[in-house]
This record gives structure tokens, C-alpha cells and sequence, in this order.
């Protein structure tokens, strides 16, 4: 494993301006890190050069955890506590898993996210997906020769928020910095965009392990608008082995498997499926433990037969995609394949007749999500200056709702909502004193509370105490560039503002991974202390620099006083950077975060002024001609 | 661009029903690319919250701008003027009716699973809401007479309902 080039010879940029940043693509089956260097997105490969990381984590009696082809090597011999596709249970509940008879693992059954029992304690999928990313991270920190800034994570863009928080949370355990939480197909887009320049709209179908995803994207000069998304977020390849295993299982007369048969008949139907793509017929072979001999062939046209519902319902959710952004198949200029799963020759055949057009293949669907997370990963970090910057604009994909009288849902933002988006709600108390509301929001689009997903239950509480009906809370709901929902509450006649406790339905609560994150502390060597103050001085670094390119373009805008303050601020941060206590770093950021709040407030004045100042002849002369034109129709 | 500002005035846009569409999508671009948390993402805390309340802030003005029926109801809120939209018996009886019949249609259509006379309904139902359109901007930007475009906003909105029950049947019968 070589140290990537920091810089080519003669560049003239300073390398040490460059913000180390990278794009993961979290996925079911295999992980991928990637960074951008010399204007080109890489993926980095382990010592071995091997690109993926394959999602498995295995954990073993005396406590350590393996990840990656090592883990996956085991999982027949240990099948209990290799854990194979933990993306599948972030965020859902026990009974929202499909197939969990056939699985080899010892859930356990508690109201949330599920868990999992091991041989090394109980384990939730947040922890599982930590120990990968982390095993990323330090992949690239070491071929990068130096602690990453931050990095865009991808999730599947039908991801609910309990979902997304998951992820979040696990990059956190693994002491990821997220810059960005990118929807897959988007970041597809950016890949495929980019690269071919590409002007339109662009259907991205996105069929992982064990998620499928359907974006409409406009691309144009530089912004990406997605129209619409859709999905189903426990759909996917890992679903194709399914069926096959259950064919073997008919097709040979087995008994019940023991949970190591299962594991190893789950595998051999994977392989006859890869095996699939590019032969007439998968011969399966294997000899189980319980003595009991397959000796079988899997034909395409079985394979096709035996399939043929799960490609139906990939199809699904692309005509209401369509719908959704009010367009047809003729409009969509090119479909984009992204995912292994989109080799299967049954898929290519089924998307290309629904849009009457081949699908585009031309980016490595295995890494093309990686390679866009990796490139807006250099954006967002910071390292493009100027006027080729694009702009992505992305969505929400499910409508989020409040529970009202009798169980009804009422809808408060629709799905396909242009995201960061906000929406006010007003309430009033029913009993005379009452000081405390509860509000559970859910995600879905049905009309029952029932048949919808529950997000979270915020309780408002510090209502100053009034009669009943008098107070007028205004609940804000804000979604953020990331997907995630927040809330804040005010009452208005007094302006006091509400404290909010949030108690997520499949989620960890900010207590549990504050303990999860000090416990890894604890059991780990001393290596963890070491990496977190790295962390914070990394993290430190990057607001000094920030605040002084601010200070360098924006300066005019202080009076010397203030100025000299945030000055100070810097100086002493710099000071706490150079020293190993990590609480005096948190406080020297938080000065300096507090002096320049106003600043902030400022350069963004100044930033809106620029927009629309500098109006051109054009602009000039096109909002006359429409002064005159007669209005437009739908 | 005033935070604080009504919609068209965040954009400065002419505060009226005919827009330059093309016009108002490229300021909603330029307003984005500046204030957008993608820019922000490496900035101080103060930043990334600003970022977001006027990103968001954008959104929703444009949102509320681009789609006719959402800009018309905008401008009749900013004129002072209460729509009255709980008030059925506000409805002409004549319009009711052909309600009725509409939602009848749907549902032997629905019934009958004929997706060809679903899809039939969406067009003419459009239509009808693109020939509203017409009678709107007149309406309010010639006759600025408020109380007969609250009336056709009011039968657009039924129109808006049908749409989507109409969309919903067709889903159904596709899955």
C-alpha cells in the first residue's frame, strides 16, 4: 500500500491547504472509501489492493472484531456472530426484518432497533456499521498520512430518518466527522454527471444487497435537481439469493438446516447467482453438516421464473417516481445503473423494455456511488474554490406527519420536498396548567397512524402555565441537508421556548451512544484517547482555518474591537491545539465559535446582497419581454 | 434578498400571477448557490445554522412561487383576502354536481380497472386547471378582482383533489 500523492510535482497550490475528506459508500454487502486527488476521484484499496470491503464483522470470544474478506471467511464455521448485512436492521424494529427464520442469528426482541446477541455482548446493528467504517477510515487516514477532516457517507435514498440517524450515530462511534449524509443514487449522479457532462433528466435505478432506490434527477449546467425518488428499503440482491436458496432447499428435499447449512447454502445460492450473469446454467454443489448431499443446476430461465416478482416490484415504485415528478418515460433521457445486483441479465432486460432505452453501464456500478461521495466529499471539505462548483439539490422521500385525534395522520411535509425544508404547527394545551405536550411524528403516506412508520415521540416541556386553550405552541419541523428531522418549539404569547426531549422509535437515544462512545474509550487501548484528541485538533485546525480565509475575505465587514477579539480567540485555540487536553479544546472552540457568531451574520448579509446584484443585460431584457407576454399554464 | 420579505419580493419578482418562470428558476438557483448548507459544511456552527434557515427559507418561497395554484393563493393571502376554504355551501351548486359526476366516473372507472379512461380523466382534468390558469391571471393581475379569483382557486383546489384521487387509482390498479 503506497502513500497517495499529496500533491503532483509543480503544482503550485500549497499541499497542506488541502483538506484530507473522502466518499464512503456504506453498503449491504461490500464498503468502499474513496478521495479525491489530482482532480480525479480514487478509490483506495486495502494492503492488498483489493477495493471493497466486504459488510461483515465478525465477532470473536476473546473480544476482538474482524472485518472484511476475513470475517465473511468465517461465517459458515461461526455463523452466530458474523454478521452479515447489518444495513438491513439499521433502524428497524425486530418484525420489520423479512426472512429472519433463515437467519443464523440470535436477535433479541426489545421494543426499537433490533439487537443482536454474540459472543461478545449484545450488539446493535449502530455498533456493527461503526466497526466498519472504522476500519475505513483508518484505511484512508494511513494511505492519506494524516486524521481526515470529514467524510460524505452514502445512504439509500429511500432511508427513513431512523435509518439515517443510525448511520450518523455509527460514524460517530467510529470518529467520523460526516459532512455529508449523501442519497446513493445521488451521488451516482454526481459520478455519472460529471464525468459525461451530462444535460437532462436522468433516471438512477440503484439495486444494492438489500436496498433498491429509484431517482429522477434534472441535470443541468452545474445543478442537480432531484425530481422525485422512490424506493423500497428492504429490497435487494440479498433478496434474489433468497429465492434461490429457497428453490435448493424444494429442489434437493433438505430437512431443516442447522444455522451453518443455512449460512452455507445462502452463500452457494450468491454464487450461482453472480455465476448467472455470465453463463446459461450455475451448477450448486455442497456437502451440508448434516451429512445430506446438493447436487443441483440452476438454469437462467429458472432463475428468471423464480425472480420474476422481485424484478416486478422494482417497477413499481419507477412508475410512481414518474409520476411523482410529473413526467413519463419519454422524457427521461438516460437510466443509470447502480448497484451489483444491476447485473443480473433479468434486470437489464426488465429496466430497458420499461424505458424503452439501453441503460447506461459505462461507470463500475460496484464503485461509481463511492466515487461521487469521494468527490463531493472535496467540495464540501472545502477544497474547490470558485466557478465550477455545482449545486445538489436533493429531497425527502417519504411525507413526514403528526399523529392527531382517533390515530389519523396529518400530513405536515410531502414527500419529494426540496430538502432543507421547514413547516410551523401550531397547538394549544386542554387542560387548565397543563405544561407539558406530546407530539409523535411518523413518516409514510397512508391516512392511519397504523399503517404508517413511527419516527420518534417529542415531549415539549417548560409550557408556562395558563389556562387551557390560551397557549399557542408553535412546533417547528425543520429537515436539514442530511435528511434529518429536527424540532423546536416556542409558546408564542410569552415567547418562552420549550424544551424538547426526543425518544426516536428505532433509534439510539443521544445518551446511549454518549456511553457507547465511552465505553470504546474504556476497552480500547489507549489508541482511542489518542485518536479522539487527534479528532478535536483536526476538528480545530479546520475552524482556525475557516475563520481565518473569513477574516481574509470578509474582514471589512469588523470593527478593529471585535476583530481583535476573534483574533485572540484564535491565538488561544491555537495554543489548546498544541497541548493534549482535550476539554480545553472543546472550550477554546466554543470561545471562538461564540466571538464569531456575529461575524457569521455579517458574511452571510454580504453573501445575499451579492445574489441578484449583478443583473445583466439579458435578465434586463428578458423581465421586460415578460412584462409583456401573456402568463404560462401549468 | 430580506428574509423577512413577502416571497416575491425575496426574489424580486413582480408581485403578480404571470411570472417568468425561466426567470424566477434561475434566481431560485442563484439564491441557493449561495446560501445553500452544502457551502457551509465546513464552516463554523453560526454558519451552518444561518445556512440552513435561509436555504430553507428559499425553499419555501420558491415552492410556493412555481406551482400556479400555490402562487394564487399566496397573492390572495397577501391581499388581505380570507378564502374561505371550509365553506362548501360557498360552491355553486352547478359545480357540486359535476363533482359528483367526476368522482362517479372515477369510481367505475376504478372499479372496471380501466386504466386507459383513468388516464383519459388526468388529461381532461388538467386541462381544465391549465384553462383556469388563464382565468386567474386575468383575474388578478388585469381586474385585481379578488373575490372571483377566490372562487376559482376554491373550484382548483376540488380540481387538485380529483387530480390526485385519479393519480391514486391509477397507482392501485398498477400494483
Amino acid at each position: 500500500m503506497s502513500l497517495l500523492q499529496i500533491a503532483e510535482p509543480g503544482e503550485s497550490a500549497a499541499p497542506h491547504q488541502h483538506k484530507l475528506a473522502v466518499g464512503i459508500d456504506l453498503g449491504t454487502t461490500n464498503s468502499l472509501v474513496a478521495t479525491v486527488r489530482s482532480g480525479m476521484s480514487v478509490v483506495i484499496s486495502d494492503e492488498l489492493g483489493r477495493p471493497l470491503l466486504p459488510s461483515v464483522v465478525h465477532y470473536c470470544a476473546d473480544g476482538d472484531k474482524i472485518v472484511g474478506y476475513e470475517a465473511e471467511a468465517q461465517k459458515a464455521v461461526d455463523p452466530r456472530n458474523v454478521i452479515v448485512s447489518a444495513k438491513r436492521f439499521m433502524g428497524r424494529g425486530l418484525k420489520d426484518i423479512a426472512h429472519r427464520e433463515s437467519m443464523p442469528y440470535d436477535f433479541e426482541d426489545n421494543p426499537g432497533m433490533v439487537r443482536l446477541r454474540t459472543v461478545a455482548g449484545v450488539k446493535t446493528p449502530v455498533e456493527v456499521s461503526a466497526e466498519i467504517l472504522n476500519v475505513l477510515r483508518e484505511r484512508a487516514e494511513a494511505a492519506l498520512g494524516g486524521t481526515l477532516v470529514g467524510a460524505v457517507i452514502t445512504v439509500p435514498a429511500y432511508f427513513d430518518d431512523a435509518q439515517r440517524q443510525a448511520t450518523k450515530d455509527a460514524a460517530k462511534l467510529a470518529g467520523i466527522n460526516v459532512l455529508r449524509l449523501l442519497n446513493e443514487p445521488t451521488a451516482a449522479a454526481i459520478a455519472y454527471g460529471l464525468d459525461n457532462a451530462a444535460e437532462g433528466v436522468y433516471a438512477v435505478y440503484d439495486l444494492g444487497g438489500g436496498t433498491f432506490d429509484i431517482s429522477i434527477l434534472r441535470l443541468s449546467r452545474g445543478v442537480f435537481e432531484v425530481l422525485s425518488t422512490g424506493g423500497d428499503s428492504s429490497l435487494g440482491g440479498d433478496d434474489f439469493d433468497q429465492r434461490i436458496f429457497c428453490w435448493i432447499i424444494e429442489a434437493a428435499g433438505l430437512k431443516p438446516l442447522s444455522a451453518g447449512d443455512a449460512r452455507l447454502l445462502l452463500t452457494s445460492a450468491r454464487e450461482a447467482k453472480e455465476y448467472l450473469t455470465q453463463h446459461a446454467v450455475a451448477p450448486i454443489a455442497a456437502r451440508l453438516a448434516s451429512g445430506e448431499e446438493v447436487d443441483l443446476k440452476l438454469t437462467t430461465e429458472i432463475f428468471t421464473e423464480i425472480s420474476k416478482t422481485l424484478v416486478t416490484k422494482t417497477i413499481q415504485p419507477v412508475r410512481k417516481a414518474l409520476r411523482d415528478a410529473g413526467l413519463t418515460v419519454e422524457d427521461v433521457k438516460g437510466v443509470v445503473m447502480v448497484g451489483g445486483a444491476t447485473r443480473m441479465p433479468q434486470i437489464q432486460r426488465a429496466v430497458g423494455e420499461f424505458f424503452g432505452q439501453a441503460p447506461l453501464n459505462n461507470l463500475d456500478p460496484d464503485k461509481v456511488v463511492a466515487l461521487g461521495a469521494a468527490t463531493q466529499a472535496n467540495l464540501l471539505a472545502g477544497n474547490l474554490t470558485g466557478d465550477d462548483n455545482w449545486l445538489l439539490l436533493d429531497v425527502i422521500p417519504l411525507s413526514l406527519g403528526l399523529e392527531t385525534m382517533g390515530g389519523l395522520v396529518e400530513r405536515i411535509i410531502p414527500r419529494n420536498s426540496t430538502i432543507p425544508v421547514a413547516r410551523a404547527q401550531e397547538f394549544t394545551t386542554f387542560k387548565d396548567g397543563q405544561t407539558a405536550l406530546a407530539v409523535h411524528v411518523i413518516q409514510g403516506e397512508r391516512d392511519l397512524v397504523s399503517d404508517c412508520r413511527s419516527l420518534a415521540r417529542f415531549e415539549l416541556r417548560g409550557i408556562p402555565p395558563m389556562v387551557a386553550g390560551a397557549a399557542r405552541i408553535r412546533v417547528t419541523f425543520q429537515v436539514d441537508a442530511d435528511g434529518l428531522l429536527s424540532v423546536t418549539a416556542r409558546e408564542m404569547t410569552t415567547g418562552v421556548e420549550s424544551s424538547i426531549t426526543v425518544k426516536p422509535s428505532y433509534g439510539l437515544s443521544d445518551d446511549e451512544v454518549a456511553s457507547m462512545l465511552k465505553d470504546s474509550m474504556l476497552h480500547s487501548k489507549d489508541d482511542a484517547l489518542r485518536r479522539a484528541l487527534k479528532e478535536s485538533q483536526v476538528e480545530a485546525q479546520r475552524l482556525i482555518e475557516a475563520v481565518q480565509s473569513a477574516l481574509r475575505n470578509d474582514g471589512e465587514l469588523l470593527a478593529d474591537e471585535q476583530r481583535g477579539k476573534i483574533e485572540a480567540a484564535i491565538s488561544r485555540l491555537q495554543v489548546a491545539v498544541l497541548g493534549e487536553d482535550k476539554r480545553q479544546l472543546g472550550v477554546a472552540m466554543n470561545d471562538l465559535e461564540a466571538e464569531t457568531r456575529e461575524f457569521a451574520a455579517k458574511r452571510m448579509d454580504k453573501s445575499i446582497r451579492t445574489v441578484f446584484a449583478g443583473k445583466n443585460i439579458d435578465e434586463l431584457e428578458s423581465v421586460a419581454a415578460s412584462e409583456k407576454s401573456s402568463g404560462e399554464s401549468a | 434578498m430580506d428574509f423577512n420579505a413577502d416571497h416575491f419580493a425575496l426574489f424580486q419578482q413582480p408581485r403578480r400571477f404571470r411570472q417568468d418562470v425561466a426567470l424566477l428558476d434561475k434566481r431560485y438557483i442563484d439564491a441557493q448557490a449561495q446560501v445553500h448548507p452544502d457551502r457551509f459544511a465546513h464552516a463554523g456552527e453560526a454558519e451552518r445554522r444561518l445556512s440552513l434557515q435561509w436555504a430553507t427559507r428559499v425553499n419555501e418561497a420558491y415552492q410556493t412561487l412555481k406551482k400556479p395554484l400555490t402562487r394564487a393563493k399566496y397573492l390572495l393571502m397577501l391581499a388581505g383576502h380570507d378564502l374561505g376554504e371550509e365553506n362548501n355551501t360557498a360552491m355553486p351548486a352547478d359545480f357540486l354536481m359535476e363533482q359528483m359526476e367526476w368522482r362517479e366516473a372515477l369510481e367505475e372507472a376504478r372499479t372496471a380497472g380501466n386504466h386507459h379512461e383513468l388516464e383519459a380523466m388526468h388529461r381532461r382534468i388538467r386541462q381544465r386547471m391549465n384553462d383556469s390558469y388563464e382565468e386567474i391571471a386575468v383575474l388578478l393581475d388585469d381586474k385585481e378582482d379578488h373575490v372571483s379569483a377566490a372562487a376559482c382557486v376554491r373550484r382548483l383546489m376540488f380540481l387538485e383533489k380529483l387530480l390526485a384521487d385519479i393519480d391514486e387509482a391509477i397507482a392501485s390498479l398498477e400494483e
